[in-house]
């Protein structure tokens, strides 16, 4: 069944891939192994002085009691943008797959979200949610509730994980619209010849045969709130108040171009991308076993 | 086909847009700066009519973001033997240019070195010496400054039943202001203020003559420690705090968040840089006034100088730059420091003018007689001649240390701890960043 494509020429596959290698190169192996090299000295900014302190930025960063925050912020975080906007936009995916009226305008307004850039989203849920001008706050306040994201810890993780979330769930719910269309009709209609109820049908057929998008998904989720939420914390947040929204990616950025601490976000880039090779080997590994193939 | 040729149209476009070509025969030198809209139209018009009014250099300015981006930048590019021959450098980034003793190109031996004079004596000296090392000599070339001052609502003032040409001068009476408007329900929130930490300590240590650092505000030596737990420091957090509970002040967020607070009408009274001038009179719908800081007067009778905020020109050292360029560098810091310049800069933007001439000049042009309030932030910044604590602030990763005391005081304005606790913890992790910083230059 296997069929390698061959090239005659040699060459050819070099040059066709050289952009892509160059790009790689130049924009991802390059930092990084800057990012190497300074994790391991002293620095000033402007590099006029460097000195090798060996490990001595790990320790710091790790006995640095911001630092270990910052990860249960990050991981908490991410858990529950992933755990929230997986199941909403796996139900909205199913219901718009449905025969029902306007589907086309119901699908087009769900993805809308994801078009959005993350600063400019920011500045919609500021509209929204801002203490003294916000339509919602003034909601808040006639039930009583006192909302001050800027001065309230928990409300401004709330609000980040609410834009967040929001954000994600128009990607989700294109993978999963996707998925649910590539589920061939045949199976679901032998599923009800034999009696079986929605619910059934669901549960025992749909969600199994949706479990490689569903894996992907949370992986791809994982690494969004990681990495990629950082328009929404710089435009809502700035990591405050106090830490209480300062993500490991939004400290890199703090850390090294805020405070000019060049070593401390060298050291803190190598941690992360020590996670996100984590992360990636294991969507490898686990992806490729249980992808299931159609056609 | 069409769609190729059409993307190909584009591009080449695009790229005859991109690069401004220099006027042949003249001398580029590059100008980074950090003007985007109003201020960035203005500028871009300084700066032409400086390249007509010769024929022998251009300025090429180029904006690179913000304040921060254009920082760092910069920084990225001197490390690649690229950095721009002048960047605008936000006044908290003064002691890490400063410490960089190789990359910068102190603006008092670049004139001395392309043979022109400087003047030194010409600026404002709450201006002069923020920019200038312990000697007086000058680092970098005073551009946009501005200092902080309250801001008032007189609609709100009248609506609580104040007379909106008395603001309020002291502490005490910003308080009373306060819990009259609050309790009359005449606006919704009756005291803000941004950049909370420059108004709120580095401002308020000037203005009552007390040390935000010790060693001079850091102007002596890198050794310097904070000195925030001063009684006056402790007492005035806890005033706000308190006050916040009581619902006369409000915390509205991180440096300029708050102004749109004051500018919606929002706020009552609000304190913010001077340089908010041009949106306020833009935006703000409703009457406003503008006065002094306020102090406390059982601690001083009369307030000294405050210090100023905005930013500086600096010079860098690139190594393919010529001596004539150099000498275009100082033709343009005397264009701008002319009187009719400064003023109109001045006149254009709400930045105070940082000459005393440029004052001078907009003052017989009857400047002040149509905008009064203009004229305030100077004489605030001119009300005394700095002492040892009102010259400004010489820290190193003053950003740094600014967030700290965000954080700390955002967690005591949560009733998370109590001020002391407060500020012990920016005592703390603020001596330490000033610790990491010394040990980096300090040799």
């Amino acid at each position: 069944m296997k069929s390698h494509p061959v090239f005659r020429n040699k060459i050819l596959p070099l040059i066709l891939i050289t952009p892509q290698l160059l790009i790689t190169i130049i924009f991802f192996i390059w930092p990084s192994l800057q990012a190497l090299y300074l994790a391991f000295v002293r620095t000033d900014p402007f590099g006029l002085s460097i000195k090798f302190v060996g490990l001595a930025n790990f320790v710091n960063l790790f006995s640095d009691k911001y630092y270990i925050q910052s990860i249960t912020t990050t991981i908490l975080f991410s858990l529950i943008v992933t755990l929230i906007s997986i199941p909403i936009s796996l139900l909205l995916a199913v219901m718009v797959e449905k025969p029902i009226y306007f589907k086309k305008i119901f699908r087009t307004l769900l993805i809308w979200p994801y078009s959005l850039a993350s600063s400019v989203a920011a500045v919609l849920w500021i509209l929204l949610f801002q203490p003294s001008i916000g339509l919602i706050t003034k909601i808040l306040i006639y039930f009583g509730i006192q909302w001050n994201y800027i001065l309230n810890g928990t409300q401004a993780i709330i609000l980040i994980t609410l834009v967040a979330t929001w954000k994600q769930i128009s990607y989700n719910f294109i993978f999963f619209l996707s998925g649910l269309q590539s589920i061939p009709k045949s199976m679901i209609e032998a599923a009800e010849i034999d009696g079986a109820n929605s619910k059934q049908i669901f549960w025992k057929l749909i969600f199994p045969l949706l479990s490689p998008t569903t894996f992907f998904l949370l992986i791809m989720n994982l690494t969004y709130a990681f990495f990629d939420t950082f328009g929404i914390i710089d435009a809502l947040t700035k990591g405050g108040p106090g830490k209480a929204t300062e993500t490991l990616t939004y400290k890199v950025y703090v850390d090294g171009i805020v405070n000019f601490n060049l070593s401390s976000s060298a050291t803190q880039s190598v941690v992360l991308l020590i996670l996100v090779s984590i992360l990636t080997a294991l969507q490898f590994r686990y992806l490729d076993k249980r992808v299931i193939y159609q056609g | 086909m069409k769609k190729i040729l059409v993307c190909l149209l584009l591009i080449l476009i695009t790229f005859s847009f991109a690069t401004a070509q220099t006027p042949k025969g003249k001398i580029e030198i590059e100008f980074w700066h950090s003007f985007s809209g109003a201020l960035g139209d203005k500028l871009i018009t300084l700066v032409n009519k400086f390249n007509s009014s010769q024929d022998k250099y251009y300025i090429n300015a180029i904006y690179k973001g913000s304040y921060q981006e254009s920082m760092s930048a910069a920084i990225a590019a001197f490390r690649a033997g690229k950095a721009p021959h002048i960047v605008q450098i936000f006044e908290v980034g003064t002691a890490t240019m400063i410490a960089a003793k190789n990359a910068i190109y102190p603006v008092h031996q670049l004139f001395k070195d392309v043979g022109l004079s400087l003047n030194s004596h010409i600026y404002l000296p709450a201006v002069r010496s923020y920019y200038s090392f312990s000697t007086g000599q000058m680092a970098a070339m005073p551009f946009n400054s501005s200092t902080a001052v309250l801001w008032y609502n007189k609609d709100v003032f009248r609506k609580a039943g104040l007379n909106p040409e008395n603001p309020p001068k002291t502490w005490e009476e910003v308080k009373k202001t306060a819990l009259l408007i609050k309790n009359k329900g005449a606006s919704k929130i009756a005291l803000t203020t941004s950049w909370f930490s420059w108004t709120q300590l580095e401002q308020f240590g000037a203005i009552h003559n007390i040390p935000f650092a010790t060693r001079a505000n850091g102007f002596l030596g890198l050794d310097a420690q904070l000195s925030l737990n001063h009684p006056l420091f402790v007492k005035h957090m806890q005033n706000l705090v308190d006050w916040q509970r009581e619902g006369i002040f409000t915390y509205g967020g991180r440096d300029s968040q708050p102004d749109s607070l004051f500018i919606s009408g929002d706020a009552a009274m609000f304190i913010g840089s001077s340089a908010t001038y041009a949106s306020i009179k833009r935006d703000a719908k409703f009457d406003w006034g503008m006065t002094y800081l306020p102090y406390y007067d059982d601690f001083i009778k009369k307030p000294w100088n405050s210090i100023i905020g905005g930013a500086a020109l600096w010079v860098m050292r690139r190594p393919d730059t010529t001596k004539e360029q150099y000498k275009g560098v100082a033709e343009f810091f005397k264009f701008l420091a002319k009187p009719e310049n400064d003023a109109w800069w001045h006149i254009n933007t709400g930045y105070v003018p940082v000459t005393l001439e440029g004052y001078k000049y907009a003052k017989s042009q009857g400047f002040y007689k149509k905008n009064p309030y203009m004229e305030i932030p100077i004489l605030q910044l001119t009300r005394t001649n700095p002492s040892a604590n009102t010259r400004g602030l010489r820290l190193g990763n003053l950003p740094a240390i600014r967030i700290v005391i965000y954080e700390e005081m955002e967690k005591a304005f949560q009733n998370q701890q109590s001020v002391k606790e407060a500020i012990n913890n920016i005592l703390i992790r603020g001596n330490k960043i000033l610790r990491e910083f010394e040990a980096i230059y300090g040799k």
